[in-house]
């Protein structure tokens, strides 16, 4: 998931000049290889999830190919059972706009045009955007946003085929716990983001609180996100620092609209 | 089931174009520090929402499912752990079925 593709594509990118590294791959290609193969299996997770949901396998698989990102596919698969699915896609498409703040970071360094910025679009995720914008150079980060997409798209794909159709010969869902899988993953996502300061715990309490009153009174998926509400509160109290100060501190993930939050395809 | 396709290819439509339009939108639009703020916040609100929601709700009315709770402990404890995203899964989901099994709860 995005926490640790953050912390390990920051850590790497402090090591990414390792001579070590680089006789078989180099340091941000190899960086982003492992991460992909280790947050790609998250797809396990989401297919099962999703067919547990009520989505078929295929239908998991869809998500997995097209919008391959996270945290967008598990909002979506949980919308399924309530029936709330135009609020469930509404959520999801919302849960996504953190990937538009990648890409507006990722143009400079990538510099694709025509059919390859295409492409290039459908990689951005919270883990390679972390890879990527770890790098101290763009020719680094291209190799690195390059090789995370290519193994966790894999990944992620695979796992989420296993994970549906695995799913789909359990039983009840809730003998297995299966119920859980959609909070936990989404706690597992937030985790990271709750330690970046006091404004993020405010906005995640408010956000809760928001659709934990909305539930009873309105359909299923207005109140998550009615919950955005929570985030309009938390950047008119607390702004942040402005443009030009963030721009300084460096090229880590974390400054500006760095990865954070990740729902990957993992979590994407 | 054309409803749950809608949904499913709606949301692969509308998650690309937000990653196309990043990628080619001028880089200024991250100049204004409260729209970026909102932008980095609105995932924490959504996913907080989500996690509440879906432990405490079932459809439209709220209720405190123990072994929705106790799988849920088990997430926090796994990630004060720092165990990798799948073993929190797998330890909240372990947990909820082992207490059911048990009829604990």
């Amino acid at each position: 998931m995005a926490d640790h593709a953050e912390q390990q594509a920051r850590a790497d990118g402090q090591d990414g000049g390792d001579g070590r590294r680089r006789r078989v791959l180099s340091g941000p290609a190899r960086d982003g290889l492992v991460l992909g193969l280790a947050v790609g299996t998250s797809g396990l997770a989401f297919g099962a999830a999703a067919v547990t949901a009520g989505l078929s396998a295929v239908q998991a698989c869809a998500l997995s190919l097209l919008a391959y990102t996270g945290a967008s596919q598990f909002a979506l698969a949980s919308a399924v059972p309530g029936g709330g699915l135009i609020a469930g896609t509404a959520g999801a498409i919302l849960l996504g706009g953190r990937n538009a703040l990648y890409g507006l970071r990722l143009a400079d360094l990538l510099r694709v045009g025509g059919p390859r910025r295409l492409l290039a679009a459908h990689g951005i995720t919270d883990e390679s955007s972390a890879v990527a914008l770890a790098q101290p150079a763009p020719a680094a980060a291209r190799s690195g946003f390059r090789a995370t997409f290519a193994s966790l798209y894999l990944t992620w794909n695979l796992a989420t085929v296993v994970g549906a159709i695995g799913a789909g010969r359990l039983g009840s869902p809730q003998t297995f716990g299966l119920d859980v899988v959609g909070p936990a993953a989404f706690l597992a996502l937030i985790w990271p983001r709750l330690h970046a300061g006091r404004a993020e715990r405010g906005v995640a309490v408010l956000g809760a609180a928001i659709a934990l009153a909305a539930t009873p009174v309105l359909p299923p998926g207005v109140p998550v996100i009615l919950a955005s509400v929570a985030a309009l509160a938390g950047a008119l109290a607390a702004p942040g620092p402005a443009a030009d100060a963030v721009s300084e501190e460096g090229t880590g993930p974390e400054a500006e609209a760095g990865p954070q939050a990740g729902a990957g395809p993992g979590r994407q | 089931m054309t409803g749950t396709w809608a949904a499913v290819l709606a949301t692969a439509a509308g998650c690309y174009a937000l990653k196309l339009a990043g990628l080619t939108a001028p880089r200024r639009v991250l100049d204004d520090r409260r729209a970026r703020r909102f932008a980095e916040l609105v995932p924490v609100a959504l996913l907080a929402a989500l996690t509440a929601v879906q432990t405490a709700g079932f459809g439209q009315s709220l209720s405190a499912d123990p072994a929705r709770l106790a799988g849920l402990g088990a997430a926090v404890i796994a990630l004060l752990l720092r165990a990798p995203f799948l073993a929190v899964i797998v330890a909240a989901a372990g947990t909820a079925a082992a207490l059911r099994a048990l009829g604990v709860a």
